[in-house]
């Protein structure tokens, strides 16, 4: 197992907390929250190791366009990164709803 | 009279009930007998292996269908008696290699035979019986459920052969994908893994780990000690409430069942505050 | 999807593509479902992050509501607690969490009832059994599982819902046997022993555990109920489960708990040639024979 935390900037806006996903195999869950700080905050703990690089790629690409100041924990049980970009879009619609 | 198989538990059985326990009808491997304790009659259960079992598959004294069936009509039995009286103590004795593994036990539902003895444990135990597991050998997975699970107390000698467990290693390795070696590293940092019984001890569900001389071997003194340990245990089953939490109230969850103790906590908070 | 003018479903088939698996739901989902609509509350829910302190030492990644959702909320306009598994966390399997939301979920209900409150309970078991990696912490916590089921069907039926995909196996299946109702699909599964194990424990000849429809004939939902296991077979569909799980607590307690059937168990024992082995129709069978 390992833990990976990332950092981004935010426009400082707070999302409404938002669950989705489980943790079974090829799956994610998302716990979104509003942030304490300006900054948005992941952590993310997952099953495969050694995909630093692409899970830093899905967030970058995430936070182009996500701009409120979140704290996203991840679980991962070996996700692909589409599947993980999908969980944080619907994790973002469910906050939003 | 077909041959009989020893087994420790079988041994203690007859030791402190001074009875062979066997039965006009159901499984050879049921021993049942009333016996006297501290001046006041007690009943001793107990399985032991039996080879002309009508299961092929729960000849070394599982728990199977006929053992849970007949098991839980014996305790309905005593529950019956003494519904206007004393309620008199029901003393298991455990050596019970786990749950019968089957095709035959499958296709009649063996988990409703296991459910139905479990049943007749707890109601025994509400209705005030003293129920005392005596742990001497095994009791793995399905036959610890069945056999211990509801007891007010559970006792254990302390000993290598005693065997307190979710599943035996070999399998348990195949099946969490790890090698024997790996798990016996991981039980050394994960207490609840580990397959001694001093560390099932830790965890806060036995009422004592006793030190016996010569375990498969019973003798008057060490029968006497068993004894006199049973009657600790059953004064301890009168004089607490009737329902199992005094596992989750003794020293050993405070160490080892804190999450236990936390969702206890935390769900009586929030189901009163709907 | 809805039927153009000049070409109409007949009613059954537009009933088909109207229904909603329940299978397809997650635990959250299902307990949703299961709950008269804007009723449910969850307890220890994703965020109050009670996970299992066990998984990460071992490099397995928890789940923040350790694979159990307990919600409470009304079932028929009555005051209800359900919980729901997650078979696809680990399996389903039972860990100290998890066990323990179960166990209290069923104690609060009983507390409930002894105050005068009839608050009910429905379990949607997806279940491979204990979980071996809390091992024997697992086996305390389903004992107090059992202890709480049993305290509480005094009062009030307790359902158990198996449905699928994972079934109910282990520990788990014991706490079916102990309920007052069994509701299933064809799709479920209910036995106490995996066939893997089985066949692992008792070579191939005695069951082979890669032989599909074999299993769903002597463990699937149809037979358990065909031979007197299970009260009601269901299709895989969400309003049907829950107008089922309603009308059972409509119907109140059963007549006699499946696990105090002991005569009538010891009879069908009897019956049965243990020389050999049995087909699915034949026990079946031999078990309607015992129906006086």
């Amino acid at each position: 197992m390992e833990k990976l935390s990332f950092e981004y900037s935010a426009s400082g806006k707070k999302p409404r907390r938002f669950h989705v996903g489980v943790v079974g195999s090829g799956d994610l869950e998302i716990l979104l929250e509003p942030s304490n700080d300006s900054r948005s905050h992941v952590t993310v703990q997952t099953s495969v190791t050694g995909f630093e690089g692409t899970w830093k790629a899905v967030l970058d690409r995430f936070f182009e366009r996500y701009e409120e100041a979140a704290n996203i924990e991840i679980h991962d049980s070996g996700a692909t990164p589409g599947t993980v970009a999908l969980r944080l879009q619907q994790a973002v619609e469910g906050s939003r709803a | 009279m077909s041959a009989i198989v020893t087994s420790r538990g079988r041994k203690w059985f007859e030791a402190l009930s001074g009875s062979d326990g066997r039965q006009p009808v159901g499984p050879g491997s049921l021993l049942i007998a009333d016996g006297v304790l501290g001046q006041e009659k007690v009943a001793y259960i107990a399985l032991a292996p039996d080879p002309e079992s009508r299961f092929p598959r729960a000849r070394v004294a599982e728990v199977g269908v006929e053992e849970g069936w007949y098991g839980t009509r014996a305790l309905h039995q005593v529950i019956e008696a003494d519904r206007n009286g004393i309620k008199r103590p029901i003393i298991t004795v455990v050596d019970s290699k786990n749950q019968a593994y089957g095709r035959r036990e499958e296709m009649v539902g063996i988990h409703l035979a296991g459910a139905a003895i479990i049943a007749a444990y707890a109601e025994a135990r509400m209705a005030g019986h003293p129920v005392i597991a005596l742990i001497v050998g095994r009791a793995v997975s399905g036959s610890f459920l069945a056999l211990c699970g509801q007891a007010n107390e559970m006792i254990a000698f302390d000993d290598p052969e005693v065997l307190v467990h979710a599943m035996y290693k070999d399998a348990a390795a195949r099946i969490t994908r790890r090698t024997v070696e790996e798990l016996d590293k991981l039980s050394e940092k994960i207490v609840p893994m580990a397959y001694d019984i001093k560390s099932f001890n830790k965890l806060g569900g036995l009422f004592k780990l006793i030190d016996v001389a010569a375990p498969d071997t019973p003798t008057e003194a060490t029968a006497a000690q068993v004894k006199a340990v049973l009657l600790e245990a059953i004064a301890s089953a009168r004089s607490t409430p009737r329902d199992l939490y005094k596992r989750l109230e003794s020293d050993g969850a405070r160490n080892y069942r804190q999450a236990s103790i936390e969702v206890r906590r935390k769900m009586t908070e929030q189901w009163a505050a709907l | 999807m809805t039927a153009s003018a000049e070409f109409e479903l007949a009613p059954e088939v537009q009933r088909l593509s109207d229904r909603r698996s329940y299978i397809e739901l997650n635990a959250r989902a299902r307990a949703t479902q299961l709950l008269d609509p804007g009723t449910f509350h969850e307890l220890l829910g994703p965020f109050d992050r009670v996970e299992s302190p066990w998984l990460p030492l071992q490099g397995i990644v928890p789940q923040s509501d350790d694979g159990c959702v307990v919600a409470k909320g009304r079932i028929d306009g009555q005051p209800a607690v359900v919980i729901a598994m997650e078979g696809k966390f680990q399996g389903g399997s039972i860990g100290e969490v998890c066990g323990m939301k179960m166990a209290m979920a069923f104690a609060l209900a009983r507390q409930d009832n002894e105050k005068g409150i009839p608050t009910r309970a429905v379990l949607s078991l997806e279940s491979g059994g204990v979980r071996l990696q809390e091992a024997n912490i697992g086996e305390l916590v389903i004992a107090e599982i059992y202890a709480e089921l049993v305290a509480l069907r005094k009062h009030i039926p307790v359902i158990v819902v198996i449905a699928g995909s994972t079934g109910c196996f282990g520990g788990m299946s014991l706490a079916a046997g102990l309920s007052s109702y069994v509701i299933m699909t064809r799709q479920a599964r209910l036995s106490m022993n995996g066939p893997e194990v089985i066949e692992l424990e008792a070579g191939v000849a005695e069951l082979d555990a890669s032989n599909r429809p074999f299993i769903w004939g002597y463990c699937g939902g149809a037979q358990r109920f065909a031979a007197g296991a299970a009260d009601l077979l269901v299709e895989d569909d969400a309003e049907e489960i829950t107008s089922a799980v309603k009308e059972l607590f409509r119907k109140g307690q059963p007549a006699q708990l499946r696990s105090a059937m002991y005569d009538r168990y010891i009879a069908f024992l009897s019956a049965l040639d243990t020389t050999r082995q049995w087909t699915a129709e034949e026990i079946c069978q031999v078990w309607k024979e015992g129906a006086k």
